[in-house]
């Protein structure tokens, strides 16, 4: 694995080590000294041209937990707001050579075509509302910790499918890893042709008991430059998720920031069947094992490891180095 | 083109002194399909004779042999191209566009006024054809805005406009929104003349989209433009056209029902012409898979139940002809992200090659066909239609209909180079040009013979 820019491009087998890798990174983090030196003399780029704060902390401790150098780029007050594009940024920062760039923007593809402009690991940490792999991994570790695994269970995905990266993540994660996926919500913010990923549509919650797992999406106000719904309180007396609507045994999960009474309402949120903290959590351990992925981990024997490597940000460095 | 035409431009060189020997004629309105002579005397075509039994007329006159191979077609015509003169010159210029346009084989091309300023004055429209003049390689007409600036509210001065010499008008780039302001259009048709092109989008349907609405779109996160966005506009303006009485031409249609509603708007006996582009008759939205840029345009590329009804539409003649909608944009433009990129792709260099390789050899379409097809845009705008016969002006493209090679891989005569087929391997090539009775291209590897 070079690059981690969609969950399209990962097997089971794929998301299976990233999720195998977090769970021994996840004991590390129990330790006193939470650190490991398995990226040491590293850098990481975080690059960001959307606001983010979980997502971009996540990944800033994740990097350091790793012992890696963390250098954070916001667009804004930067070059990009003199109307430097993209592509000039990207290999502006990549005079610095770093080995990864953490990179959110608010364009589908973004990520994949700063792959072909660098040399580094993209790691891509939301590109609008095409993908957010990471998110997804760590939703899938979540549930692992929680359920034991997901095969063959019933996951629905409530809310504002239209403008979610993490909707179009989580509906191939959870597939791929065995679950059948439910997509409910307003038809205006269903996207016409989406049943064709797999997974059913509903735009109705009657049903909503079938499912172990209830995963509600932000209703993104930020996103909503038009009406979508009449209004956000009609929204809710249809769609919001609260204890009439949810059986005590469902799991329940939101990508946060939760708008309490909206899409979620505030007793289910405090309720120990949400497991919104568990995501955040995770999180850090999920990073941790995709930049280790990347970075450190051993690659497959190969043309690529028979000469000596380009970079020394590609050096092999043993499992054996971890523990 | 002929003398009294409202074209400007190509009349760089000398006309051209050329004895085609033993080319296989093919000129669907003439009828002609057999091997022949031809000479081409002062730019003129002077006489078809059987292979071999033409006579040079001169010193001066070069011979080019076919061995009945090469095939001699009547030149192809473009109404819809974007020069980007005035003022996005950096995308392409009256030189550079009508270069590409003469390399893939083009007697002549209708320039949109969508530049920076709006062609929509006739002191513009003036200074633009004495530059058309002195720099274009081949013949150029232009349209002028319906409505100032584009902005959909108050008509140009259409009557003015058309003295200055526009073909029609067009906010191409931009619907005519108001149903209003287009009706008065279209009814001052009736003192000024002109073909009225509309490009046919509803704003509030495309709203932000980048591509078609469809699984792919869904599954990519991209904003989806759904066809209905151009079919209701469509049906709406062959309605106003057929109420009004008025002469309308609908611009790049991208899918089955909007050539359904062309369809019914001719059956009922409304004066309605369609023209469709390359991309849309031989890409779908699955080329957007990658993101790649030089696969986003305006309208999308569509699905491909779409892609197969445009055919069937160009070949039953629902939709008249081909229209490249050459849309250059310089590299920097288009190396963005997807939602970022400008719309539009290059298509003059590769039209007939990316036609007859994805039509005329899987047998959907037959060469005639295309190649009136291919320059049945200008009878549509008044012009007269490119053929070969004793009298007229050479206006001719000889093709190799048997060279292979890969798009872009020799650059691009074109500024730019965001050209949706790009890298692919086509068959088919245009060997020499005649526009206006002026050799305008020769491919590199065409031999002077006989000389």
């Amino acid at each position: 694995m070079n690059h981690l820019l969609s969950i399209e491009e990962l097997d089971r087998a794929g998301i299976e080590r990233i999720i195998g890798q977090a769970q021994r990174f996840a004991e590390v983090s129990e330790r006193e000294i939470k650190k490991v030196p398995a990226l040491r003399g590293r850098m990481v780029l975080n690059l960001f041209y959307e606001a983010s704060t979980r997502t971009r902390s996540s990944f800033e401790l994740a990097a350091k937990r790793l012992s890696a150098d963390v250098v954070n780029f916001a667009a804004s007050g930067s070059s990009v707001e003199k109307g430097e594009s993209l592509k000039d940024t990207v290999l502006t920062l990549s005079a610095h050579k770093p080995d990864a760039i953490v990179l959110r923007t608010p364009w589908a593809g973004a990520s994949e075509l700063v792959s072909r402009w660098c040399s580094a690991a993209i790691v891509n940490a939301g590109d609008g509302k095409h993908e957010h792999p990471t998110q997804a991994l760590l939703d899938v570790y979540t549930l692992q910790r929680r359920l034991g695994g997901i095969d063959g269970s019933s996951i629905w995905i409530v809310g504002d499918v239209a403008h979610s990266r993490v909707a179009r993540s989580n509906v191939l994660a959870f597939q791929r890893m065995g679950a059948k996926v439910t997509l409910a919500g307003p038809p205006t913010l269903i996207p016409r042709g989406i049943e064709e990923l797999g997974c059913e549509v509903r735009y109705e919650l009657d049903e909503l008991h079938s499912a172990d797992v209830v995963y509600a999406l932000r209703m993104q106000n930020e996103r909503m430059r038009e009406t979508w719904v009449p209004s956000l309180r009609e929204y809710a007396a249809w769609y919001q998720l609260n204890g009439r609507r949810l059986l005590p045994s469902q799991v329940l999960m939101h990508p946060g920031p939760v708008n309490r009474g909206v899409e979620l309402s505030g007793e289910v949120v405090d309720s120990p069947q949400a497991v919104i903290t568990a995501q955040v959590e995770a999180g850090v351990v999920v990073r941790m094992a995709v930049l280790y992925e990347l970075l450190a981990a051993a690659r497959p024997p190969g043309p690529e490891t028979a000469s000596p490597p380009l970079r020394a940000g590609r050096e092999r460095v043993g499992e054996g180095q971890l523990a | 083109m002929s003398a009294e035409s409202p074209l400007g431009g190509g009349q760089q060189g000398p006309p051209a002194e050329l004895l085609l020997r033993d080319v296989h004629v093919l000129d669907p309105r003439s009828g002609l399909d057999r091997r022949l002579d031809v000479l081409v005397r002062e730019g003129t075509v002077a006489e078809l004779a059987e292979p071999g039994t033409a006579a040079a007329s001169g010193a001066d006159t070069e011979t080019i042999a076919g061995d009945g191979r090469l095939r001699l077609l009547p030149a192809f015509f473009d109404p819809h191209v974007h020069l980007r003169t005035p003022g996005q010159e950096h995308k392409e210029d009256l030189d550079s566009g009508t270069r590409a346009a003469a390399a893939g084989g083009y007697c002549g091309v209708i320039a949109m006024p969508n530049t920076d300023p709006v062609l929509d004055s006739a002191p513009l429209l003036r200074s633009l054809r004495d530059a058309a003049a002195r720099e274009a390689r081949i013949p150029v007409g232009f349209l002028a805005a319906v409505t100032r600036g584009l902005q959909g509210e108050q008509l140009t001065e259409m009557a003015e406009l058309r003295q200055e010499g526009a073909l029609g008008f067009s906010d191409d780039g931009e619907p005519v929104e108001s149903a209003g302001v287009l009706r008065k259009a279209l009814q001052y048709q009736r003192l000024c003349g002109g073909v009225l092109a509309l490009h046919e989008e509803d704003r509030s349907l495309s709203r932000d989209g980048v591509m078609h609405e469809g699984a792919l779109s869904a599954a990519l996160g991209l904003d989806g433009i759904p066809t209905v966005a151009e079919s209701t506009m469509v049906a709406r303006d062959a309605e106003l056209a057929g109420y009004e009485e008025a002469r309308v031409h609908f611009q790049h249609l991208s899918c089955a029902a909007s050539a359904q509603a062309v369809a019914s708007a001719k059956a009922r006996g409304w004066r309605v012409s369609a023209e469709v582009s390359p991309h849309h008759l031989l890409l779908t939205d699955e080329s957007v898979r990658g993101m790649n840029t030089a696969m986003k345009m305006h309208p999308p590329l569509t699905s491909e139940e779409d892609r197969t009804a445009l055919v069937e539409a160009l070949r039953d003649g629902t939709i008249d002809c081909v229209a490249t909608d050459h849309a250059p944009h310089a590299r920097e433009e288009k190396e963005v992200p997807f939602e970022q990129a400008p719309m539009g792709t290059t298509g003059l260099e590769t039209s007939f090659a990316a036609l007859y390789s994805g039509l005329v050899l899987p047998g959907l379409l037959e060469l005639g066909v295309l190649v009136e097809r291919m320059s049945a845009g200008a009878p549509l705008f008044g012009l007269e239609a490119p053929t070969i016969a004793p009298g007229r002006p050479a206006d001719m493209v000889l093709v190799d209909l048997d060279e292979h090679w890969t798009a872009g891989e020799h650059g691009w005569q074109s500024r730019s180079e965001n050209c949706c087929f790009a890298g692919r391997r086509l068959q088919g090539r245009v060997q020499l040009t005649l526009a206006a009775g002026q050799l305008v291209h020769r491919d590199r590897a065409l031999a002077p013979a006989g000389a």
